[in-house]
């Protein structure tokens, strides 16, 4: 599903350059649910960026779905996001204006699914994440926990092939961590890619691979016995 | 573009985001509002410097005697200046190719009484050609005539307010007024466009005033009628040669500036027919002006309206909007909001020049209005500019990188 060869990235800071990625190689298959770890600098988000088309490589190859991710324009790029990728943001990132259902649907208004059709996705999404009889509220009328889920009903409406999580749980408390973890796993049991960035090693257990960044490079890429998040939920 | 789901799009984020909508619809409006309205308003100044002389015929010279400043020909100065009746029959004659009329003004202030009513008027005796001069309109009777100059007749023509002062709703017409002691018989009443101190005034054969002044031939000011068709520069030729002529019989130098002053009406129409496209020039500057600082506060906005913009677009971004939908939408939500509030500003500012009417006629403005078409393309203009205004940070904002954009707070 995505294959990363020599992945090189630098920012410039003024005269200085900082070179935040020297040399990924990294796979992921189908069905994969793969949590980066690392501490605050390893490059894992950035990793998590280019990964999601957010922001460039500078040296290395990118293969998404056999699809060569290369000299991407704005506009080939944004149709790319919204055809194979599904975001979920550490702090959530809903349009705050709109309601949940609205919210749900965007993605689907940016892959022309007409208006009818797009309602009834969106309270399908919403259902799934549990939310439906929320459908009408405003973010700011959500908690934390359902802010996050109606970002991944946001998120897999679009139906994507892969799912990126940047610190999903970053912004909530343990308890509802795990419950945002347990739709993660329920999600990933359905046959979806998903991949997260996090610091926590508790949510980090919670994923069937873990790869370990530091210092820009890969330092441990172990497969583990997944550790179900219902468990602790009630 | 422009298909359905775009608009209601539109619509949501305009309804959602009220204060920013009022905020960039306010502006314009009241750009639009405030173009209109001072327009209008510059229309009305030069509509009253237009009626200014209205009132009066601008083929009109008027000569007023004075004192004269420079000794000349062994006349010392300080000379008092008069003119008298063979003053009126040398200008006749002497300029009869440009002259269409002469007529003497005496005027003097006299107490006026019929039966319990009284009060203080200004008469002027005249000859009948007065008339032409003030453009004064006949509502009942008749004006003085020729008979009444030769007999010195004891007959007046009296302002329309004069009749409505002393004689209530009753017909002055053939009533004799009492003016200054003396019975005087009313043979017409006039109006006059001119306002109301023009309808108070009491007109005599000057004859008649020159008899009661102890049969003197003394006159206060002369007017001069020329003919239309000599034109401008006719008149101009008209006043240097009733200066000279003037100059001449009353012994006056050439360079004294004070014996006596020609007022030349057709000269200050022209004057101020310059002024008053001085003025329009001038208004035009500041409405332009009012259009510009419109221009800049809508650019202010939607510069404003993008930057707050900023992370919802990296969403939308990470979402899968393409940069040219992110500029159609943000595009199209200012056009429509500026369209919309421009042509609301523009139809609350002619409504309120309409109801204006003549109300401001103390401040000089009169019928203020504006031409439609005017005020449709200063509206459109806007709306144009606000557009460009809104492309520029639109453009930036959508080429800006998702990641950048969504970590913006």
């Amino acid at each position: 599903m995505i294959e990363i060869k020599d992945l090189h990235k630098s920012y410039k800071m003024g005269n200085n350059s900082l070179h935040v990625l020297k040399g990924i190689n990294f796979t992921v298959d189908d069905g994969e649910l793969v949590a980066i770890m690392g501490s605050s600098g390893s490059g894992k988000s950035t990793l998590l960026n280019i990964l999601g088309m957010l922001d460039v490589l500078d040296e290395g190859t990118y293969t998404l779905d056999g699809v060569p991710i290369k000299d991407m324009n704005e506009t080939k790029a944004a149709q790319y996001r919204n055809k194979f990728l599904g975001f979920v943001f550490q702090s959530f990132n809903l349009i705050n204006y709109k309601t949940a259902a609205e919210n749900v649907a965007l993605p689907l208004y940016y892959q022309k699914v007409g208006r009818k059709e797009r309602e009834i996705k969106a309270l399908k999404y919403l259902e799934q994440v549990g939310l439906k009889e929320w459908a009408g509220h405003l973010p700011s009328e959500l908690s934390g926990g359902q802010k996050q889920r109606v970002a991944i009903a946001r998120a897999m409406a679009a139906e994507p092939k892969v799912l990126l999580a940047d610190e999903p749980t970053g912004a909530l408390d343990s308890k509802t961590s795990y419950e945002v973890m347990d739709l993660i796993q329920k999600i990933n049991d359905a046959g979806n890619t998903i991949l997260i960035v996090t610091h926590e090693p508790d949510i980090a257990k919670m994923c069937k691979r873990i790869v370990h960044l530091k210092d820009g490079v890969i330092i441990e890429d172990e497969k583990i016995n997944q550790v179900r998040a219902s468990s602790y939920v009630q | 573009m422009f298909s359905r789901d775009n608009w209601k799009e539109i619509f949501d984020t305009i309804q959602k985001n009220k204060l920013r909508t009022f905020l960039s619809g306010f502006t314009v409006s009241l750009g639009i509002l405030i173009f209109v309205v001072l327009f209008g308003m510059g229309n009305g100044l030069i509509n009253t410097f237009d009626d200014f002389f209205g009132d009066d015929a601008t083929n009109v010279l008027f000569v007023f005697p004075g004192r004269t400043s420079v000794p000349y020909k062994g006349y010392k100065s300080n000379r008092t200046i008069e003119f008298d009746n063979s003053d009126l029959e040398d200008i006749e004659k002497n300029l009869a190719m440009f002259v269409e009329y002469t007529t003497p003004r005496i005027t003097r202030s006299a107490l006026v009484k019929y039966k319990n009513e009284s009060n203080n008027y200004t008469t002027r005796a005249v000859a009948p050609a007065h008339q032409y001069a003030e453009k004064t309109i006949m509502m009942k009777g008749r004006y003085l005539n020729e008979q009444d100059i030769i007999n010195r007749t004891k007959y007046v023509v009296i302002g329309r307010l004069v009749e409505q002062d002393l004689f209530g709703s009753k017909n002055a017409v053939g009533e004799y007024l009492d003016v200054g002691g003396i019975a005087f018989k009313v043979i017409g009443v006039f109006q006059d466009e001119g306002g109301d101190n023009e309808e108070r005034l009491i007109y005599l054969p000057y004859t008649t005033r020159q008899l009661i002044e102890k049969n003197t031939d003394k006159i206060n000011q002369i007017i001069v009628g020329f003919k239309p068709e000599i034109g401008y520069v006719g008149a101009m030729a008209l006043d240097k040669s009733l200066d000279r002529l003037l100059r001449e019989k009353k012994h006056i130098s050439p360079e004294d500036q004070n014996g006596f002053f020609i007022r030349n009406v057709a000269d200050q129409l022209k004057q101020n027919q310059q002024f008053a496209r001085v003025l329009q020039i001038i208004v035009a500057f500041v409405a332009f002006g009012t259009i510009i600082a419109g221009i800049i506060g809508i650019s202010n906005i939607m510069v404003f309206v993008v930057k707050e913009r900023t992370k919802e677009l990296g969403i939308r971004k990470a979402l899968g909007a393409t940069p040219k939908s992110v500029i159609s939408s943000i595009l199209l939500e200012s056009v429509f909001i500026t369209t919309i509030s421009g042509f609301v500003g523009m139809v609350i500012g002619i409504a309120i020049l309409n109801s204006m009417g003549d109300e401001l006629e103390d401040y000089f403005i009169t019928n203020p209005y504006i031409d439609l078409t005017l005020a449709i393309s200063a509206t459109i203009l806007l709306i144009v500019f606000g557009a460009i205004a809104g492309y520029i940070p639109a453009k930036r904002a959508a080429e800006i990188k998702p990641i950048i954009a969504l970590r913006d707070e």
